[in-house]
Parts: C-alpha cells; structure tokens; sequence
C-alpha cells in the first residue's frame, strides 16, 4: 500500500465512521478489523498491531 | 425445577414415574456389607454400579428419593457416551427411543449465520449425539440395574454419614424404618451436584460462576421440524438474548432462553412468564398449533471442580465432582466417562488383576477432562452470555459479519464435546514418537467399519492388544502367562492407514477403550511388560 492507498483508506474511513453514526461505530470497526485479519492477516502480525494499536492509551497491565 | 399449577413434582405429559418401595428388614439383613457402596442412583450412580458389575464386582446402591429425577433435564447424550452405554450391555432401548443428530443451525435477527455439520458418516457405527431426556436415561439405566445380580438397590435410603474405618468406611443410612450402618470398602459418592458426602468430608467444588441465567422449558408440540439444535441469537422474541431448541422424543421440545440482567428470577419462572416467553419464541420459530407445558426451570452457567476426586477410600464421581455449563451438553456425558473410568480401574484392583496405584489415574484423568469442557464451555458461555462491553462488541462484530460471512459464523460454533485425550496419565505410557499419523497413546480408539462388523466389536472384555502382523500376534499370545489378560486381535491392511501401522506395530488398548500405549515398531515381550506396567503389577507382588 503506498502512501495514495492509505490517504484513500483513512479518508474512506472517516466518512464510513461517520455514515454509520457514533452508535455504531465501535461494532463497525470490530467487523473491519475481522474482516480484514481474515483476509490478509498473519496471525503474529495481527496480535503484534492489536498490542500496538493499544499502547498510547497507558493501560494498568502495560 | 417447576411443572404447571395442578401437577405434582412427577406428574408428566408423557412419562410415568415409578415408585420404588424402601428395602425390607430382610434385605437389609440379608447383606450388611459390601465391596463397593454407591451413594446416589441418578444417571452416574447407576451408571457405575454397571461398569463395575461388567467386572464381576458388587455393589449397592443408596438413594434418597423413591423414584427418578423429576424433569428432563439432560437431554443430549453424546457418542462416546454411546460406547459406553455399549460396553455396559445398556445402550439397546436408547437406540431405540432417542433421536440421533448430526448438525445444528445459528441464526441471528432471524437470519441463518452458520449451519455446522458434525463428524458423522456411514462409517460410523453411532450418531455424534443424541437426543432423550433424563428420565428415561435413567428408566434405560433402571432396566439393567435392576437385571443385575451383583447390584442390590436401596431407595429412600439416605446416607447421612461416611466415617473411615481400618481398611474402608462405614455409612450410616436412615430410612423410614430408621437408622443403620452399612460397611463398604470403597464408597463412591454419586449424589449429584448438592452432595452431602462431599459436605461431610469437608471439600468445596472451586471455580467461578458465569452471570448469565436460563430458563428451560420443555413443551409438547406437534411441530414438523428436523432433530437438529438451532441457536437464535438477538430474536425479535428475546431482543439481545440468546434462544436454544432442541427436538426429544414423544414431540417434546426443549426451549433454552437467556434471562436479560433486568429480569428476576422469580418473575421470570412464575407460569404465565413462562408461557408468555414461550409463546414469543413459538411465534418467531413460525409454530400456531396447540402446545402444552410439561416443565421448566432456571439455571446459571458455573465451572465448578473438587481439586480431588479421592479422599482415602470415597471417590466423587459425576456432578457431585465437578458443576459444568450446560452449553456443549458436557455435564452428563462427563459424569458418564467418570463412571466408565473409576468403574473399570475399581473393578481391576478389587479382582487382584490391577495394583492399586492405578486408583491414583482417576483424578489425574478426569480432572483433566473436566478442565478441558471448563475451557470450551467457558468460551461457548462468553459468546452465549457475554459478560462485559468487550466481549459482547467482539460477539456482535462476529454475529454481524456472518450474515454475508461464513467464516464469521464459524465463531458461533459450539464445540461439541469429544471423548477426551489422557495424554500425561500415570495409567498411559508415553506416545511413541515415531508415529507421523494415527490416534496418540491416551486417545480414545477410533472406531473403523471392517468387512463384517466394527473394530470396536472385537476388543476383549479386558486389554486388547491390535496388531497388524500375524507373527507379532502369535509372539504375544505365547508370551502371555496365564495371569495376562490379553487379548490380541490382528487387524488386516484395509485397517493399517487409520493407524499409521507397519508389521511390527501394536496399539494397547484399555478396557475403556482408551489407548494405553502404541508402537510403531515392538517385541512381544515389550508388549506384555507395557501391560503390566499400566496395570501397576509390581503392586501385586
Ligand atoms: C435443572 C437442570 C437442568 C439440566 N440440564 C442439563 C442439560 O441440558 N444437559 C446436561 O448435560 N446436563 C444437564 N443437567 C445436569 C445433569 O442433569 C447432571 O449432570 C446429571 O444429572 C448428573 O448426574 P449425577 O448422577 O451425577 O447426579 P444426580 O442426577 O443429581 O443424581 C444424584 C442422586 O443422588 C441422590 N442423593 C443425593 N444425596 C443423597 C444422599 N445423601 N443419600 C442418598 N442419595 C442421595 C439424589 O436423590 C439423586 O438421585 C441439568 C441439571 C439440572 C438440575
């Protein structure tokens, strides 16, 4: 993906977040991110970005 | 556990409860002691007074009611209980009346999410599982208990106390007559979930208790629908909650639905709630015809163990060990392989045939069965009832996806039970890592249709040893002393790639039909010393 694609992606995003309404929006993303580690995810890599995705947010257990 | 207003405890749509006598000042007299007490004589009580009896052992059985359990409660047997109820000479009239199924669908809001398919073929000589409900599981039970000459039944007999005394125990029964003692070398505590022997000895079930609170109800319909189990999860009839149904014989039908946080428990079991419930859930399955209500009762999903299934002589087999949810229909067929596996290894040290040591395989095994079903059902109960925001989100991303994705509906699938792996056991010898394929040591033995009957129709009553050359079978038999219970039965080439077996390869297989050991290449001699090691012979002499 280069640097287009994922402007593209993070564009197309926002708009959905926002289409489907701030009460679904958390279920949506769930769904995607199923989606998109059963399409192409390697499942070490998937766990590695869940970990990542969580670590600005200082949680108790590290 | 509650039927409609105007029917007594026992009074079924289609079942009649029989009425047991206590036992006589003549029976009692008649036998004061006995190799083996059980307490309890539901389903797993009767259950190992069988598996020892088919040891030649003789027990008696205790029970505090004067007939069965009242209501259905387990419904589904699975098929290694099948083997079980086999072996044990009991399985004819469940074949007969119960319903055989193979797959089950899951629908959300209305719409099927996943149709899953469980192991099943021509080849196979039982269905996965099967539905029939408890009481007459323990009628079937009943019928050959009650045939046996090596069991004596005493209802309306309650223990009250087990005392250890020099070299076994003395229970204390009271009945309406009144009070004696009965002596027993071993005693078995059968006695369910509420276990009173478990509360004299001191022990406590530990665990954890899962939030979620079902009401079961079972109704009698004439609906035309397969025997299959369908899950509805977010119905309209039970928005957010969780609906299961299952077909029994005489057209009962099993309904299983999910309390919501709000309801109380008493609210939710009052009759006219649960004809209200009941109805919403017929009304969304599209059934108008007539119904009548048989049954019900509430439930919460516990994982609950005893750390020891032994304490000296007393053994704890069944619920009064260990406390499952009911997802996945382990709590019965657990407490059914409890009874198979204490049955046979009590019966072999008693008849001098086994050391004793092997009593210490009971724990180990079972414990480690009952485990396996607290870590599937706990993830069947997270996704039946999840408990906090993560879980339920994740639950629903799921659920959504799987109305266009099926591989999303395959995280709904609920795990049906199989007979568990005793790898590790002091009563299974180590795998044979030579094998690349084939059933491990401590696996249950898979059974194969050959020309003219089941592999499983040629085991011995005792240990069975399969080879797959005719002169490693002779070597065996003639390497057997007299006091070796062996028997051998050599296997022909259609058979081999099931095993991944040579000539020279072997697969030891217990009375439970458990594999004690295997190898890919072995002597006759190392066969027998491997039998006398998992049968803790150096015990013996
Ligand atoms: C409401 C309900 C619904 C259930 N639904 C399911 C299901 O859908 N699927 C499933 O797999 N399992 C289900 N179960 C669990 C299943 O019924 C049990 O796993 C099974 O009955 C266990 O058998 P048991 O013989 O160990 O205990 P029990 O069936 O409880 O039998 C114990 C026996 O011991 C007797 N007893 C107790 N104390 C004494 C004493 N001191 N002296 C003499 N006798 C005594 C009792 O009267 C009873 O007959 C359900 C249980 C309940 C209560």
């Amino acid at each position: 993906m280069n640097h287009a694609d994922l402007e593209k992606t993070y564009e197309s995003l926002a708009r959905k977040i926002d289409e489907v309404g701030h009460d679904n929006s958390e279920l949506f993303l769930a769904k995607l991110v199923l989606l998109l580690a059963h399409a192409n995810g390697n499942a070490i890599d998937v766990q590695q970005f869940i970990n990542e995705a969580a670590e600005s947010f200082d949680l108790p257990g590290g | 556990m509650v039927r409609p207003a105007g029917r007594s405890e026992t009074d079924s749509l289609y079942f009649t409860y029989p009425h047991f006598d206590p036992p006589s000042a003549a029976q009692k007299n008649a036998q004061q002691s006995a190799a083996v007490a059980i307490v309890g004589a539901g389903p797993i009580g009767m259950t190992t007074a069988l598996a020892l009896a088919r040891e030649g052992v003789r027990s008696v059985l205790f029970d505090n009611k004067a007939t069965f359990n009242d209501g259905s409660r387990a419904i589904c047997i699975a098929r290694p209980s099948f083997y079980i109820l086999e072996q044990l000479g009991a399985v004819a009239p469940f074949l007969e009346k119960a319903l055989g199924w193979t797959m089950g669908r899951t629908f959300y809001r209305g719409q099927k999410i996943l149709e899953f398919h469980m192991p099943d073929s021509a080849e196979e000589k039982f269905r996965p599982m099967y539905n029939l409900q408890q009481q007459y599981i323990e009628q079937f039970l009943w019928q050959s208990v009650n045939a046996s000459e090596l069991i004596e039944t005493r209802w309306q007999s309650e223990v009250t106390h087990v005392e250890d005394v020099s070299g076994g125990t003395r229970l204390c029964i009271r009945d309406p007559t009144g009070e004696y003692h009965f002596d027993a070398d071993w005693t078995l505590a059968c006695d369910g979930a509420h276990s009173q022997v478990r509360k004299m000895r001191g022990h406590r079930l530990k665990g954890e208790n899962f939030e979620g609170r079902y009401v079961i109800a079972d109704i009698q319909m004439d609906h035309d629908y397969p025997t299959i189990r369908r899950a509805l999860f977010d119905p309209a009839c039970r928005p957010g909650g969780t609906v299961l149904i299952h077909r029994q014989p005489d057209n009962i039908w099993r309904i299983d639905y999910q309390l919501k946080d709000d309801e109380s428990t008493e609210a939710a079991i009052d009759e006219n709630a649960v004809r209200a419930s009941v109805a919403s859930v017929l009304e969304e399955l599209g059934y108008n015809g007539a119904w009548e209500l048989e049954w019900w009762s509430v439930y919460t999903a516990n994982t609950l163990a005893l750390d020891d299934y032994r304490d000296g002589r007393v053994f704890f087999v069944g619920d009064s060990a260990h406390i499952v949810p009911i997802f996945g229909v382990r709590g019965l067929n657990n407490g059914l392989a409890d009874a198979a596996n204490i049955g046979w290894k009590l019966g072999w040290v008693l008849n001098g045939k086994a050391g004793e040591t092997l009593l210490d395989s009971y724990t180990p095994e079972r414990r480690a069965a009952t485990l396996d079903v607290f870590a599937n059902a706990s993830k069947s109960a997270r996704f039946m009832t999840p408990n906090t925001h993560g879980w339920t989100l994740m639950r629903d991303a799921a659920l959504s996806l799987a109305l266009s994705h099926s591989f999303a509906g395959e995280l709904a699938n609920p795990r049906q039970m199989t007979a568990f792996t005793y790898s590790g056991s002091p009563a299974v010898l180590s795998d044979d890592l030579a094998f690349s394929a084939g059933p491990c040591a401590g696996a249950m033995l898979p059974d194969v249709k050959m020309s003219d009957r089941y592999l499983s129709e040629c085991l011995g009553e005792g240990f069975t040893v399969l080879c797959f050359g005719a002169e490693l079978a002779q070597g065996i038999t003639e390497a057997c002393r007299k006091e070796d219970l062996l028997t051998v039965v050599t296997l022909p080439d259609t058979v081999a790639g099931t095993f991944a077996a040579g000539d020279n390869s072997a697969y030891l297989v217990r009375p439970d039909m458990h594999i004690a050991g295997r190898w890919q290449s072995v002597t006759a001699e190392q066969i027998v010393q491997a039998w006398r090691d998992v049968t803790f012979h150096t015990d013996l002499v």
